[in-house]
């Protein structure tokens, strides 16, 4: 089994806050990480990888130093990684995302598995997964939160939906997307983190890739965004004071006078 | 790219606090920007100097092409229509309205008739079926191609679903194969009515930012929308409308993907992406047989019962109760908090919800921050108090 795992480094949201006074993002020192779906995404690759054989691969696209990600995901256990980078394919949206991330899978090489995260929790979209599937032209499955059986030609898995689960099979090579519940992330080994630091990982801009100048990043995106503003807020906070009889009642009666019960 | 113009440029730094990507830094008196750019235009909106604009962006207008209508996908599951669907037909019947073009329902599944009638009655004045046995299961792979065939088929100009798991799955591969933008977990839409196009409104960096996106050039226009935050619309069996049906004969030959088994877990906790009441409960239960008391109060107010990561992590409760960044996004008219810190990957998944009532023993935990009501206490004193006062409010 040859797996690709699709990693995203993201700002880690807890250090996103709001400036009460101002109304702006405060990102001092924002750290960067993992994307943390994707933290599964590698963990349920190895995991495979240590029952099957065959390599795991990480791919990322984005500025220069996601290649810490990369690094980061190589002192797990991940065997290569390739970093997919190049001014051109800044302010890509996820139609450009995904036709970038499919020309780097194909040519990283032969592949039987691709597991991309969720989500990334900075766009929140779960977009790129079935878009670089498209790209293919291979099936896949989102959200699962289990594998349980693979075989040579099919696997078949278990996806999480609003109401319970769906037990899908697809033909490999395929696609899936993964959520918290499939695994538990293992911590990074010491072989992995030497390996971590001497590892040599590619960097493939444009003219590494095929694909056309107008194909990826901005000029490439099909949508744009346009506006950015911080959201109004409830804003009515009031902490009910009192006995808990008193607080109670009077939660009721606010309740009442919204007439949310 | 973004370009500063040094010479308007007074180095003020606003656009340095705005830009969520850490992006800009104010060196000698004029802003730089470096790589981690997003060209998101966060900066190029708080520079009062107008010294950012974005360059390169392609000319806009959806002019000069024959696209026309509304669309919404009318998900159904187990032969039931989704209930964002009736949100989609009243949001749907507004933007139809303002273009002045119909609106239309898109309906895949088996045996389904009936609810090509009710979805008239909501306000479609067409409906495209699809009616056969193998669609009666959501099925990634034939659903698209159904879709894509119908889009590619009668061009409507916009494609509305419900940002729920089965739109979430498999639209994003109908937008990628007809190389059209999607915009994901839409919160409001709208009509630019000069330029015809579409508004669509989102939350980013899990709700702290609001980001207003278009798609301008390609067609069609694409989004998926949150559950209950759009009116549904209003029913009228008067309503007349036409059905179109499409044959889907050969579509089942080949495919990859198939769908095994089907299984409804939400048993006597309702589905919490749904649910209008949220009560749920954190690590300050203590214990696992304390969430009968969130289980309690839930059912008398019919609502669902949701859970921190803390109290998923002790095993206390169900990954699929789970609420935040990775669980699931909530915004239900109500959500009760019992014993909940207010973690920020907490809040990012229900700070939108209507009302927020926060109890909790420690009056400087983070969650009274989003709340709308709080109460500084003890959840073992508060919440049986709560139970036994709606008890007797509902006899
Ligand atoms: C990458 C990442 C993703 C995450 N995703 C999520 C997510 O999706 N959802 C999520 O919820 N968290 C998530 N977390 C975890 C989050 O940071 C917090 O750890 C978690 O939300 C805390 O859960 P809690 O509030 O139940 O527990 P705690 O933080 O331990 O809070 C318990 C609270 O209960 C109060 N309390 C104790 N006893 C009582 C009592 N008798 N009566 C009233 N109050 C009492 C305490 O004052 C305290 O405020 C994530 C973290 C990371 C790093
Ligand atoms: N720039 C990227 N580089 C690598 N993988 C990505 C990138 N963007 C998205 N992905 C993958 O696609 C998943 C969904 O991302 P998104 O559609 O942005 O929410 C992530 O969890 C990653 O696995």
């Amino acid at each position: 089994m040859n797996i690709v795992v699709c990693i995203k480094q993201v700002p880690e949201t807890t250090s996103v806050k709001i400036n009460k006074d101002t109304n702006t993002l405060m990102r001092e020192g924002v750290k960067s990480i993992i994307n943390p779906f994707d933290m599964y995404a590698i963990e349920e690759g190895l995991r495979i990888k240590e029952k099957f054989g065959g390599r795991v691969s990480a791919v990322s696209m984005g500025p220069p130093q996601a290649e810490e990600a990369l690094r980061e995901a190589v002192s797990y256990g991940v065997d290569d990684a390739f970093l997919l980078s190049d001014r051109a394919f800044a302010g890509a949206d996820t139609l450009a995302t995904s036709r970038t991330l499919s020309k780097g899978i194909k040519k990283i090489g032969d592949f039987n598995l691709i597991i991309c995260g969720k989500q990334a929790i900075d766009g929140d979209t779960a977009q790129v997964g079935p878009g670089i599937a498209e790209k293919l032209d291979i099936p896949f499955v989102a959200f699962v939160r289990k594998i349980r059986e693979i075989g040579n030609r099919s696997i078949k898995v278990e996806r999480m939906m609003d109401d319970g689960y769906d037990v899908m099979e697809i033909t490999l090579p395929s696609l899936i997307t993964v959520v918290k519940e499939i695994n538990e992330p293992r911590m990074p080994s010491l072989r992995g983190k030497m390996k971590s630091k001497s590892i040599d990982i590619p960097t493939w801009g444009l003219a590494d890739l095929e694909i056309g100048e107008d194909k990826v990043g901005l000029k490439g995106s099909a949508t744009q965004v346009i506006k950015v503003f911080t959201p109004k807020r409830g804003g009515r906070r009031e902490m009910l004071e009192g006995s808990v009889e008193t607080q109670v009642g009077l939660l009721i009666n606010r309740l009442n006078d919204l007439k949310v019960v | 790219m973004v370009k500063v113009d040094i010479e308007l440029c007074t180095g003020c730094g606003v656009c340095e606090e705005a830009c969520p990507f850490g992006a800009i830094k104010v060196q000698d008196d004029v802003a730089s920007i470096d790589e981690r750019c997003n060209l998101c235009g966060a900066c190029v909106d708080v520079c009062s100097f107008e010294a950012i604009s974005i360059q390169g962006l392609r000319k806009t207008g959806g002019e000069g092409n024959d696209h026309k209508g509304v669309w919404v996908f009318a998900e159904q599951r187990n032969g039931k229509i989704a209930s964002v669907v009736l949100e989609l037909l009243g949001e749907g019947r507004k933007l139809a309205d303002k273009l002045g073009v119909d609106l239309s329902a898109v309906f895949f599944g088996d045996s389904v008739e009936m609810q090509t009638n009710e979805l008239i009655s909501y306000g479609a004045d067409k409906v495209y079926v699809a009616d056969a046995p193998i669609l009666r299961d959501f099925n990634d792979e034939i659903y698209s191609k159904v879709l894509v065939d119908l889009i590619n088929e009668y061009k409507p100009e916009i494609v509305l679903s419900g940002a729920t798991a089965v739109g979430r799955s498999f639209i994003p591969e109908v937008s990628a194969r007809l190389e059209t933008g999607l915009t994901a977990d839409c919160t409001a839409l709208d009509i630019d009515t000069e330029r015809r196009i579409l508004l669509q409104t989102r939350p980013a960096f899990g709700g702290n930012i609001m980001a207003t996106i278009i798609c301008p050039d390609e067609r069609p226009q694409m989004a998926t929308v949150r559950h209950k935050v759009m009116k549904k619309a209003t029913y009228d069996t008067n309503r007349k409308g036409e059905v179109i049906k499409k044959d889907i004969n050969g579509y089942g030959v080949n495919l990859r993907t198939k769908v095994l088994e089907v299984v409804e877990e939400i048993g006597e906790t309702v589905n919490i992406a749904e649910a209008d009441v949220i009560v749920s409960g954190g690590r300050g239960l203590q214990e696992p047989k304390n969430f009968k008391l969130i289980e309690e109060l839930a059912k008398i107010l019919g609502g669902a019962v949701g859970a921190s990561r803390g109290a998923v992590d002790a095993g206390w409760i169900p990954y699929s109760h789970q609420v935040g960044q990775t669980g699931k996004t909530v915004c239900p008219k109500l959500y009760i908090a019992c014993g909940i810190s207010g973690a920020v990957q907490h809040l990012v998944g229900m700070q939108s919800s209507d009302v927020i009532v926060a109890i909790n023993i420690d009056k400087d935990a983070p969650i009274f921050d989003v709340a709308t009501f709080g109460i500084a206490g003890d959840v073992f004193e508060v919440v049986p108090v709560l139970i036994k006062r709606f008890n007797e409010i509902r006899g």
